[in-house]
C-alpha cells in the first residue's frame, strides 16, 4: 500500500478523503459526496462552465490548459454523440498522484466525469486506467456499479430526465497513449499513434465525436470547485492558477510522498519542509520540476512559485507535478541517459525526429557514459536534440529533447569530466547506498 | 461470435469478453482489453487466443497482432508464474531501483525478459509504474511492492516461491 503522508502547510481538498474509506459510496456520501453532482444536475450546463472559468482550474495533466476554457470549446450542437475521456494513463516518470485518487476516492473521479458530460452535453464518459492499474481498476468497477445501484449512473441520473453512462477502460502498457489523440486511439482499439491536429478533439474526438479529455486529477477537483464555488476555489492559488495541486515529491528527500499544496507554493520550502529536506543531510544537486519532461533545476533556481507560469518563466515546466529531486551523488550522465532511455523505448516511432533521434541520443549517452566519449559529442548531443524541437507530430519529441538540453546547459562540467576515457567520476558515490535510510 | 460458439477461454471469462463488445459504440474498442484478459488467464496470447479474439470483433489476426505488438504488457510468448517488474526509472533509480534490479537477476540467475528453469519466476526492468513516491517499486504480476530494499525484496520473493509450491 502506498504510505500517505501529511503536513501542516498542506491544503486538503482532492486528498481530503484520503485514508477515509471513501471508496465505500456511503461514506463518499457522508463526507459530502455526490452533492456537487446534484447541484450540477439542477443548475445546467451554463452555471458549471461559469464556475469552472472562474476557478481558472487549469489542467493537472502538464499542459495547463484551462479547463473551463475547454469545456467550453465544444459546440452545443452535434450531430455526432459528445464523449468526456478521464486520462489516467498517468505514465510521466516522477507521477503516482493519480493513482492515490483512483484507490482513495474513486467516487469523485465518476463525480467530475459527471459534471463534465452535464456541462458539454454529452451521455457517455470513458475513465482510462493505465494497464498496471488492475488493482485500480477493480476499485473503479465496484465504484462504478455502485453508483448505477444508486441512479447516480444510468437512466434519469440523481431523478432528473438526464442519462449518463460511464465506462471504464484498460490499455495494456504504453506510455505515448496519455497524448490526447493516441489516447482516442487506443479507446478505439488501435496502436496509440498520434492524430493530426486540427481538428481538435473537442470538435472532432472519440468515435469523431466532440470529446473532452482531462487529466484524472483535474477530473476529481472539479466536484470540490463546484461545492466551494470557483471564486472561493481560484483564491486558494496564484494569479491565473486557481486551487490546489497533488505535488509528488520523490528521488533524494527525507520524506517523499504526495502533498497537496496550493497553485504558487514555494518550491524550496517543499523540498527543504515538507518533504524534511535532502536525506541524509547531503548537499541538492538538482530539480525536476514536473515529471521527467520537464527542464532540470539548479539549486541556485527553486527559490520559486510552483504554477505553470512562474515554472515557465524560469525555463521549465509546472507538468504533472511530479518533483524529484537529486542529490550530491548523482551523475548527471547517467541521469541524462535513464531519461532518454525511456523516451526512446516509448517513441511511437512515426516521425523520424523523435524516432531516430531519442535513438542517437541513448547510443551516444550510453557510450559516453561507458567512457568512450569524446569532446564533440557533447555539442552533438545538443544539437541533436534541438533538432527534434517543433519537429514531430506529438509533444513526446519535445518532452524527450527538453530535459536532454537542460541537463548539458546546466552540467556540462559533469559531461566533461567524463571525457579521455575515465570511468564516471560520480558513480561510486552513490552505489550501494542503504536505499531508504 | 455467440455464447455458444466454442471458447477456449473460461465460461466466466468467455462471458465477460461477449458483454466488452457490446459495451462500446463500436467492437473494436473492446480489444485491448479483451487481450488482457486472456492473457491473464492463459499466461500468455496463443495464436488460438487471437484469433478467437480477431472473430469475436470482427477484425483480421493481422490487425489484432498489429495493435498487440504495439502495447509492451502484452506478449505472445510465456513468462514466469510470477513475472517480476522492476523499474529502474528515474525515481526509482535515485531510490536504488537498479541495484535491486542487479540484485533480482543474481538472486533469480535470470537476465532482463529471462524465465527461472523451473517456470515460477521471470524478470523484467521495466519503465515507471507509477509508484515514484514509493521507490524503488515492483510489479510481480499486478501486486505492487514498494520501499524495498534488498533484504525486503528477498522476502517478498520468498514468499512467492513459498505460494508456487502450494
Ligand atoms: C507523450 C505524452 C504523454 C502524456 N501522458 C499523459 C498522462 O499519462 N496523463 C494525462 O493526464 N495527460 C497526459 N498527457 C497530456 C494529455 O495529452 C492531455 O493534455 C491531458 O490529458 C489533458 O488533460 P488536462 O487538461 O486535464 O491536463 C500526455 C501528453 C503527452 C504528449
Ligand atoms: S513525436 Fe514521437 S511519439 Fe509523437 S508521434 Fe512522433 S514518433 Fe510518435
Ligand atoms: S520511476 Fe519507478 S515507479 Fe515511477
Amino acid at each position: 500500500m502506498p504510505t500517505l503522508v501529511s503536513h501542516p502547510e498542506e491544503v486538503k481538498l482532492v486528498s481530503s478523503r484520503f485514508g477515509k474509506g471513501a471508496t465505500d459510496i456511503d461514506r463518499y456520501i457522508e463526507l459530502d459526496g455526490y452533492q456537487a453532482a446534484r447541484m450540477a444536475v439542477e443548475k445546467g450546463a451554463d452555471w458549471i462552465i461559469a464556475e469552472m472559468k472562474a476557478s481558472s482550474l487549469r489542467g493537472r495533466g502538464g499542459a495547463g490548459f484551462p479547463t473551463g476554457m475547454k469545456w467550453s470549446f465544444v459546440p452545443k450542437q452535434s450531430e455526432r454523440p459528445k464523449y468526456v475521456l478521464v486520462n489516467g494513463d498517468e505514465s510521466e516518470p516522477g507521477t503516482c498522484k493519480d493513482h492515490l485518487i483512483f484507490l482513495h476516492d474513486p467516487h469523485t473521479v465518476i463525480e467530475g466525469t459527471i459534471i463534465a458530460g452535464l456541462a458539454i452535453g454529452a451521455k457517455t464518459g470513458f475513465i482510462y486506467l493505465r494497464g498496471e492499474y488492475r488493482y485500480l481498476l477493480t476499485i473503479m468497477e465496484k465504484a462504478i456499479a455502485d453508483a448505477y445501484a444508486k441512479g447516480f449512473l444510468g437512466k434519469g441520473i440523481f431523478g432528473s430526465q438526464l442519462d449518463f453512462d460511464i465506462i471504464s477502460h484498460t490499455g495494456a502498457g504504453a506510455y505515448e497513449v496519455g497524448e490526447e489523440s493516441a489516447l482516442m486511439e487506443s479507446l478505439e482499439g488501435k496502436r496509440g499513434i498520434p492524430r493530426i491536429k486540427p481538428p481538435f478533439p473537442a470538435v472532432v474526438g472519440l468515435y469523431g465525436g466532440p470529446t473532452v479529455i482531462n487529466n484524472a486529477e483535474t477530473i476529481a477537483t472539479v466536484p470540490h470547485v463546484l461545492r466551494m464555488g470557483g471564486e472561493a476555489y481560484a483564491k486558494i492559488g496564484s494569479e491565473r492558477n486557481g486551487g490546489t495541486r497533488l505535488f509528488g515529491v520523490s528521488g533524494h528527500v527525507e520524506r517523499p510522498g504526495v502533498y497537496e499544496l496550493p497553485m504558487g507554493y514555494n518550491l524550496k520550502k517543499l523540498i527543504y519542509e515538507v518533504a524534511g529536506g535532502i536525506r541524509g543531510g547531503r548537499q541538492l544537486k538538482a530539480v525536476v520540476p514536473g515529471g521527467s519532461s520537464t527542464p532540470v533545476l539548479l539549486p541556485s533556481e527553486i527559490d520559486l512559485g510552483l504554477d505553470f507560469d512562474q515554472v515557465g518563466k524560469a525555463g521549465s515546466m509546472l507538468g504533472s507535478g511530479g518533483v524529484v529531486v537529486l542529490d550530491e551523488t548523482v551523475c548527471m550522465v547517467e541521469f541524462a541517459l535513464r531519461t532518454i532511455k525511456f523516451y526512446q523505448h516509448e517513441s511511437c516511432g512515426w516521425c523520424i525526429p523523435c524516432r531516430e533521434g531519442t535513438d542517437w541520443l541513448k547510443k551516444t549517452l550510453t557510450r559516453f557514459h561507458a567512457g568512450g566519449g569524446e569532446a564533440r559529442d557533447i555539442d552533438n548531443i545538443r544539437y541533436l536534440a534541438e533538432n527534434m524541437l517543433g519537429k514531430t507530430f506529438c509533444p513526446l519529441g519535445d518532452a524527450a529533447a527538453m530535459p536532454t538540453i537542460g541537463f548539458v546547459k546546466k552540467f556540462r562540467q559533469e559531461f566533461e569530466d567524463h571525457l579521455n576515457g575515465k570511468p564516471c567520476p560520480y558513480a561510486k558515490k552513490q552505489a550501494l547506498e542503504p536505499v531508504l535510510a | 461470435m455467440t455464447a455458444t460458439t466454442a471458447t477456449l477461454f473460461s465460461p466466466e471469462l468467455a462471458a465477460r469478453l461477449d458483454k466488452l463488445v457490446t459495451l462500446y459504440p463500436v467492437r473494436r474498442s473492446a480489444l485491448v482489453p479483451m487481450l488482457l484478459y486472456a492473457q491473464d488467464e492463459l499466461g500468455y496470447l496463443t495464436d488460438a487466443a487471437i484469433s478467437e479474439i480477431a472473430q469475436r470483433i470482427g477484425i483480421t489476426e493481422l490487425d489484432v497482432r498489429n495493435v498487440l505488438s504495439y502495447y509492451s504488457m502484452l506478449r505472445t510468448a510465456p513468462v514466469g508464474k510470477y513475472h517480476v517488474q522492476v523499474c529502474t526509472n528515474i525515481s526509482c533509480m535515485l531510490r536504488g531501483g537498479q541495484e535491486l534490479f542487479e540484485h533480482c537477476k543474481n538472486k533469480l540467475g535470470v537476465g532482463h525478459k529471462q524465465t527461472t528453469p523451473d517456470g515460477v519466476f521471470s524478470l523484467e526492468e521495466v519503465e515507471c509504474i507509477g509508484a515514484c513516491c514509493w521507490a524503488p517499486a515492483v510489479q510481480v504480476n499486478y501486486d505492487f511492492h514498494d520501499n524495498l530494499t534488498p533484504e525486503a525484496m528477498d522476502a517478498v520473493l520468498d514468499q512467492y516461491r513459498k505460494q508456487a509450491g502450494k
